[in-house]
């Protein structure tokens, strides 16, 4: 998914001057064929996070459409303030390009894991937030991002995830792909979860509970219609996660629907709102929060058997 | 250095029109302005090449007053050149007025971005830079800065890479007014040797009174000072200067309360 978001960018710069590349300190090699092609307009400034968004910032302000890239954690920590002032405040059209989202880092421990860059970027007016989830989808993200009029928070999964999206998915940035009709239940879901949410659909399929999936690749702003249609026609609305579960995808359907005065009872499946201490791998620790399709699938069931469980609740605490 | 030159006539009347803003609003950091009156004076007389009545013209330079709390003294400049009616003076503070406590881009014309989150315009001023060169342009970039300001370390990141891009259109403007919110920046942190500092992170510097009109000129007008280095210029200025009740003084950092004895020393210091 990285190689194609950066990849991306490369193919954009070759049809539009004002695409920019700006990584912080990237691995070696780094989109080269880039740097070998453009490389007036292809930037490594070093660790400095603060510099490079205002940077990008000063650049935007005059036309330039910046693509800055560097790990989730630094780009959504390190320089919140240049993000909110330089960027949103003045609604350039600087897009963060953010490695491993998640719990991609696991192993690398909590100064890495991006567990709640969602609801950081969130938090900012005017801030596009988006989560593909696949490498086909960034890359019709990617494509999509050179005109958005906005900043964007582009985040990144850890690579070689499986596809679920499809080349008829009429792509188009704030509006959610319903991957599977919903049934009793609805799964709200973002970025590498579609594919667990997918699975967790089927398992409920074959104990007879129909459940759809709504894939949002773009959490803010957040497709108001597909989530009116899901609360609707689903007795259980379910959003799943990978990031804490405040101030993410979960607190950005709940807000809406009672917006909207949609009472349907809402379960929110991520990670317990605590810095994670945990190593090993992304998917393990998906497990362990309780994120596995079964888990989910066994949490679902609980909910739709007792409506008024509370039992989730020690998962968020 | 010292900071001694004299204020002539011109000086005086951007003063007397940033005292005018100061007393309607009640309100103002009066002191950061009042070091800075020279600098963008000249920068905006003699220096930049710009256009009030095309302010958005794609060949001008541009300038950005990073220590967006003294926009008090920006703010005089730009109504003087006509980039909008001198009457907005009058509703600095005031909840519709486009003149707020720190200047917003782009709400204000002339106004290229907006600051007052301290150490963030030399890094804008390196995306305009470098953003000039790709659009082969020759404009210049000027980024005025507190003293107090470049305490913040992403200064420091934005000259590394100011420096590493070979940046010579690019001027730092530094206002060393030796005096920060708290106190003295000798106290707070010393900056000192600051001119050296600039130069041992690439850039070419040289030092100047801070108030003195044909000095800035000569100064600001030898930019870039090295081909293929960015320019710093360290202006030596007094805090509050002109107002002899706030000169050098930490508590006329920033003002909200104005008593009827300051506020006849403020007024009898521009009648003479």
């Amino acid at each position: 998914m990285r190689r194609t978001s950066l990849n991306t960018v490369h193919e954009l710069a070759r049809t539009d001057g004002r695409v920019v590349y700006i990584g912080s300190d990237p691995g070696p090699g780094t989109l080269n064929a880039m740097k070998k092609e453009f490389p007036e307009r292809f930037f490594i400034e070093g660790i400095a996070e603060q510099h490079v968004i205002g940077m990008a910032a000063g650049m935007a302000l005059d036309g330039v459409i910046p693509y800055v890239n560097t790990i989730a954690t630094f780009l959504t920590r390190r320089c919140l303030e240049q993000t909110a002032v330089d960027v949103c405040l003045q609604n350039l059209p600087v897009r963060l390009i953010a490695n491993g989202g998640g719990l991609v880092y696991a192993p690398l421990g909590p100064t890495h894991t991006a567990i709640e860059d969602i609801a950081l970027m969130r938090a900012l007016p005017g801030m596009t937030v988006t989560c593909a989830s696949d490498a086909d989808e960034m890359r019709r993200l990617v494509l999509a991002s050179l005109d958005w009029p906005k900043p964007m928070y582009i985040r990144l999964a850890k690579g070689g995830d499986p596809v679920v999206s499809r080349d008829d998915d009429d792509f188009a940035i704030g509006r959610a792909i319903i991957r599977r009709p919903i049934g009793d239940a609805v799964i709200v879901s973002t970025g590498v979860m579609t594919h667990r949410a997918m699975q967790t659909a089927e398992a409920l399929a074959a104990d007879g509970i129909s459940c759809g999936v709504i894939h949002c690749h773009t959490i803010a702003p957040l497709d108001g219609e597909a989530m009116a249609a899901a609360a609707t026609g689903a007795r259980l609305v379910v959003t799943l996660e990978e990031h804490v579960v405040l101030g993410g995808l979960g607190s950005a359907v709940l807000e809406c629907l009672n917006d909207l005065c949609i009472a349907t009872p809402v379960l929110r499946l991520g990670i317990p709102h605590s810095f994670v201490h945990r190593y090993g791998s992304q998917d393990g620790l998906l497990d362990h929060f309780g994120l596995s399709p079964a888990a989910v699938a066994n949490a679902i069931r609980e909910r739709i058997d007792n409506p008024k469980s509370h039992s989730h609740i020690k998962a968020l605490a | 250095m010292t900071a001694a030159a004299q204020l002539d006539a011109r000086s005086k009347a951007l003063r007397t029109a940033i005292v005018g803003a100061f007393e309607a609003a009640g309100r103002g950091h009066l002191g950061p302005a009042m070091s800075l009156v020279e600098i963008l004076r000249v920068l905006y007389d003699d220096i930049l090449d710009i256009d009030p009545a095309n302010p958005k013209a794609p060949e001008r330079d541009r300038c950005i007053l990073s220590k967006g709390h003294g926009c008090l003294a920006l703010y005089a400049v730009l109504a003087d050149k006509g980039f909008f009616p001198a009457s907005h003076l009058a509703t600095f503070c005031a909840e519709d007025s486009i003149l707020g406590g720190h200047p917003e881009y782009p709400i204000i014309p002339g106004v290229e971005t907006s600051t007052g989150a301290l150490g963030h315009g030399l890094s804008i001023g390196v995306g305009l830079a470098v953003s000039a060169r790709l659009n082969r342009r020759k404009n210049r970039v000027f980024v005025v800065m507190g003293d107090g300001e470049i305490n913040e370390g992403a200064v420091w990141e934005a000259a590394m890479s100011a420096a590493k891009n070979c940046l010579d259109n690019l001027t730092a403007v530094i206002d060393y007014n030796k005096f920060q919110s708290y106190g003295p920046t000798r106290d707070v942190v010393d900056l000192e040797p600051l001119a050296d500092k600039w130069r041992s992170f690439g850039f070419a510097a040289e030092e100047v009174d801070g108030h003195d009109v044909p000095a800035l000129r000569r100064v600001l007008s030898g930019a870039p000072f090295a081909a293929g280095r960015p320019s710093a210029v360290i202006c030596h200025t007094v805090k509050g200067r002109g107002i002899p009740i706030a000169e050098s003084n930490a508590d006329w950092h920033h003002k909200n309360k104005l008593s009827p004895d300051e506020r006849a020393a403020v007024r009898a210091a521009l009648e003479d």
